[in-house]
């Protein structure tokens, strides 16, 4: 009860001191009535006011009390510099919303523990070995026959747990029509337990569901699919989906907030790992490896003899697999058997979602935190100006007893009143801005989810972020303002440049964050503009892309006479079949051997295509012909000209032959095409062939094809406009083609640039911020040095200095303090540059015009800036300056 | 003044004493019983009582309430807490002690 009410006296002090001054004023009336003489009743009591102070502080906590009068003189003192407070706390609070948005993602994607018990024991498998290229790669994916071996091996001392990344598959409920996507995971029997995870309903997959191919039909349905896609209806359970041609039963739902290992998607759809037909084969690597360490194992001393034997196993695995490399060249064998095995803290999940981003978050992060500091640093600027305006009255309440403590206090109170403001503007700068961003990492038919919780995780660092923006404002003020030497201050004399070496100071260092972020921020945009401005070497426009499946199969002769069915559609121009489009999610390589040599130790991309497919997508041939309705393959090929120059380098292509690996059929070039990105913009040319759509089997019978693109050229400028009137036009068919995924060539080219376009868009963002705030904090600097120096400036006016000496006067040092700073800005850029090379496109931290760019923006800033401040210098009218003296 | 010295360090002994035989006092009544009781030897400088009622509130060994007087007036009285009790017994042992100790060095000497 004391400390409250002592903390609620403080609060109501004043009323405090009328209670007490009752009390004694009815003691004395007592006394009188007793019959005490009035004026000897006073002097047996003593001095009122005395005792009544007594009371007060005893009744009081003092040091509340003090602080609430400091937040009262700061709350009078920011409202009398209402535009600058305003300006001070906007600026502030885009700092703070930017990092605390910046850490919620970064937190979110990469450091956010699974919802499982014992994530910290869990670990992933990989692989590094040297790519085709010759660079360094990293394989996550393993065969199925390979982990089990895995397994049983280390047994004693680890779980080891196969997990599929979430595929967006097609599921059909019960009839064909409702046909739908969902996200599905193929997981070991062992997941569940191992994650100490419980069942919302029904029961989860167990380790007796890994018992072989076919033999589990089961599904476990997610929370967050059973609650958006059910409603949470109990009576799920039972219930059949099919996928392809298997049928599973729905067996449970999973724990409410378990969305799987994959960081940045959410599992729908939970399925036996056993039900998947690549887990029989010993050359599909398809699945994630997971350890999980048995309790009471050290990771300090267990991991390395772990990683040794798991590696051993998974070598004899590869090297005794007959399928893996059949026919393949020694030197290829060699490179990929020699690999090493890794394990990676899986703790918060893995993605490619979190290995895309990392570093472009990394770079975000750092970009908010440069912006934060800028504004830290105009704040302090603007309250190191105040307090020096007020150094005489720190003077006085210094020589009237004020304690040092009771200075920084009050200094410290004022940047805390603002950084209060700030941060709860920023929190709700943070809590749009989190999910916007993350809505921009957005591909159409694949958006990026993650849980964006404001838990104790985000208050915790927005907490300690207010902590270091208190003190990063406050400190040097406050120091400066406790270092006060009231005689000197007083008369004045105290030395007058001491405070705008500081603010000089501060300049530098605001220059060198903005150079950085400027610097940073015109390589991304650059990169972006490249990438996007890349020449494709074919067409968008207007290019309907329809992904259409086959449940079991269609022979290509369905397929053609559905896209001539297509081409007769009013508003359709052309219409041709691949088999999958150009720079989507599908990337195929195949051997090459050329006259019966042994394959060649580069692969080459293929596609299949249908007659008339080049000349949709507007790809000129360099020589020879397309394809003919009648040529199939294998038989005829096209190849690009990376093809001809690794291939048959020096030669005329056309006619020679080559092989899809030792002994398979040949295939004749009949045509040259430039070369076109096939996979990833960002890469170089890769050799690319392309082979007929009809293709014929073994016993020269045309095989079926299970899924194919029909690329549509319309007539209206929209392609989407059609999507939905074609879909059902060939469902009307009837002939077991379905569409599965809409789409068109300019979206799929668009998704490529997702990340460049994000990064870009944030960077542009804080460099226009950052670039406001410098030019906003030099203003201030110079606009308060020119008034402090009005005296001095009226004097050399006065004897005689010209106006260039003058302006040499206010700028020179200022403009040394920004080449200084700049300087300092673009060596920390090369080294951030370094960081996120792998980020760039087309362009190096060392090209002039990446330099020169910032420098020019600085530059122009700094003079738009400096001008009011050296207008008002030249202004100055030296009769009134010396008159007013 | 010797007579306030006197009372100084057992200003609290006394008034907890007091209120724990006659409860709810107000400041002035206190004083006077003080006096009364002491035969007008103990009497400090009568506003010096207050800060010490208020520190005995704050440290809760007595609660203070406003009543109405007969005037019209409103008076602040006083009355024991538990704490207070607890906290008389305790000084009144330590009196008990230290005056025990002084006697008996007064009478060895």
């Amino acid at each position: 009860m004391s400390l409250w009410s002592r903390i609620l006296n403080a609060v109501h002090g004043e009323r405090l001191n009328r209670e007490i001054e009752e009390e004694l004023q009815s003691h004395i009336e007592e006394a009188i009535a007793s019959g005490h003489d009035p004026d000897e009743a006073r002097r047996i009591f003593g001095s009122t006011l005395r005792q009544r102070e007594a009371s007060h502080s005893i009744r009081v906590a003092g040091w509340l009390e003090s602080l609430l009068a400091d937040v009262r003189f700061c709350w009078r003192q920011l409202c009398r510099n209402k535009v600058t407070s305003l300006a001070a706390v906007l600026s502030l609070a885009l700092g703070i919303g930017s990092c605390v948005a910046a850490f919620r993602l970064i937190d979110a994607l990469l450091w956010r523990p699974l919802p499982i018990s014992n994530s910290s024991k869990l670990y992933a498998l990989s692989r590094k070995l040297t790519g085709p290229e010759g660079r360094p790669i990293e394989d996550g994916y393993w065969a199925t026959p390979d982990f089990k071996l895995m397994r049983d091996a280390v047994k004693d001392q680890a779980d080891l747990i196969a997990i599929s990344d979430a595929d967006r598959t097609d599921i059909t409920w019960s009839t064909d029509d409702d046909m739908e996507k969902a996200h599905v995971v193929y997981v070991s029997g062992n997941m569940f337990p191992l994650f100490g995870l419980e069942p919302t309903l029904g029961r989860l997959l167990v380790p007796a569901d890994d018992r072989g191919p076919g033999a589990s039909p089961y599904a476990v349905l997610s929370w967050d699919y059973w609650n958006h896609h059910f409603g949470r209806d109990p009576h799920v359970l039972g219930r059949s989906l099919h996928i392809g041609d298997q049928t599973f039963e729905i067996i449970g739902v999973g724990p409410r907030d378990f969305t799987g290992t994959e960081t940045g998607s959410v599992t729908d759809i939970f399925l036996p790992l056993s039900m998947n037909s690549a887990a029989t084969q010993n050359n599909a690597f398809w699945h994630r490896t997971f350890m999980m360490l048995k309790p009471g194992v050290n990771p300090a001393t267990a991991l390395e003899p772990l990683r040794q034997h798991l590696s051993a196993v998974s070598r004899a695995f590869e090297a005794g697999c007959s399928e893996c490399f059949r026919g393949l060249p020694q030197a290829i064998i060699d490179r990929v058997l020699n690999k090493k095995l890794v394990f990676y803290p899986a703790g918060s999940g893995i993605s490619d979602l979190q290995k895309d981003y990392r570093r472009s978050l990394g770079i975000l992060g750092l970009l908010a935190a440069l912006v934060l500091l800028i504004a830290c640093v105009n704040v302090a600027n603007m309250m190191t100006a105040q307090a020096a305006a007020r150094a005489q009255e720190m003077a006085l309440r210094v020589s009237i007893g004020a304690g040092r403590r009771r200075l920084v206090q009050l200094i410290l109170c004022q940047s805390a009143l603002l950084a209060l403001f700030a941060s709860v503007l920023g929190a709700f700068f943070a809590a749009w801005s989190a999910p916007f961003v993350l809505s921009l990492i957005n591909p159409p038919d694949n958006p990026a989810r993650l849980a964006l919780p404001a838990d104790w995780r985000v208050f915790l660092f927005g907490f300690g972020l207010i902590l270091l923006v208190v003190l990063l404002l406050g400190l040097l003020p406050a120091l400066r303002a406790s270092a006060v030497r009231p005689v000197a201050a007083l008369k004045g004399g105290q030395d007058p440049h001491s405070s705008r070496r500081l603010m000089r100071g501060a300049i530098a260092l605001q220059v060198a964050f903005c150079c950085l972020v400027l610097f940073l921020s015109s390589l991304f945009v650059t990169s972006f503009q490249r990438l996007q401005n890349r020449p494709l070497g074919f067409s968008t426009d207007r290019l309907l892309l329809l992904e259409t499946v086959a449940g079991k199969g269609q022979f290509p002769v369905v397929w053609n006479q559905t896209a001539e069915a297509l081409r007769a559609v009013p508003g359709v121009d052309s219409v041709a079949i691949s088999g999958w489009p150009l720079l989507g999610r599908i990337m195929i390589d195949s051997d090459i051997s050329v006259n019966g040599a042994p394959p060649s130790l580069t692969a080459a991309w293929f596609l299949n295509v249908s007659p008339g497919w080049l000349s949709t997508m507007k790809i000129p041939l360099v020589s020879g012909r397309d394809f003919h309705p009648q040529d199939a393959s294998p038989e005829a090929a096209i190849v690009n000209e990376t093809f001809v120059k690794a291939y048959f380098p020096g030669q005329d292509p056309i006619g020679r032959t080559f092989e899809r690996g030792a002994n398979q059929p040949l295939n004749t070039i009949v045509g040259v095409t430039p070369d076109v990105p096939y996979h990833d913009m960002r890469e170089p040319s890769r050799p690319v062939f392309y082979v007929p759509f009809d293709e014929i089997g073994d016993q020269s019978a045309p095989k079926v094809v299970n899924f194919a693109t029909f690329t549509i050229h319309t007539a209206a400028q929209d392609p989407l406009a059609l999507a939905n009137s074609l879909r059902q036009f060939i469902a009307q068919r009837h002939n077991g083609l379905r569409v599965s995924n809409i789409t068109t060539q300019l979206d799929l080219v668009r998704d490529q640039t997702i990340r460049e376009r994000l990064i870009a868009t944030l960077a542009a963002f804080f460099a226009a911020v950052a670039l406001l705030l410098a030019g906003i904090g030099l203003y201030a600097v110079l606009n308060y040095s020119v008034l402090q120096r009005r005296r001095e400036i009226g004097i050399r006016m006065a004897i005689g200095s010209t106006r260039a000496g003058i302006v040499r006067l206010v700028t020179l040092d200022v403009f040394l303090m920004i080449a200084l700073g700049a300087c300092a800005g673009v060596v920390l850029g090369f080294g951030a540059a370094r960081y996120v090379e792998s980020l760039f496109y087309q362009v190096k931290a060392t090209d002039a015009a990446m330099i020169a760019l910032p420098a020019c923006a600085i530059l122009l800033t700094a003079l738009v800036a400096t001008l009011p401040a050296v207008l008002r210098a030249l202004r100055t009218d030296p009769t009134e300056i010396l008159r007013a003296e | 003044m010797p007579k306030t010295d006197a009372l100084q360090g057992s200003l609290d002994l006394l008034v907890l004493k007091i209120l724990s035989r006659r409860p709810r006092l107000h400041g002035y009544a206190i004083m006077a019983a003080i006096a009364n009781t002491s035969g007008e030897v103990l009497r400090a400088e009568q506003g010096s009582l207050y800060p010490a009622l208020h520190r005995m509130e704050e440290a809760g060994w007595i609660r203070a309430e406003w009543i109405k007087k007969d005037t019209g007036r409103r008076a602040r009285i006083y009355e024991l807490t538990a704490a207070g009790k607890k906290q008389l017994g305790a000084e009144e042992s330590r009196w008990q002690s230290v005056s025990l100790a002084i006697n008996r060095v007064l009478r060895e000497v």
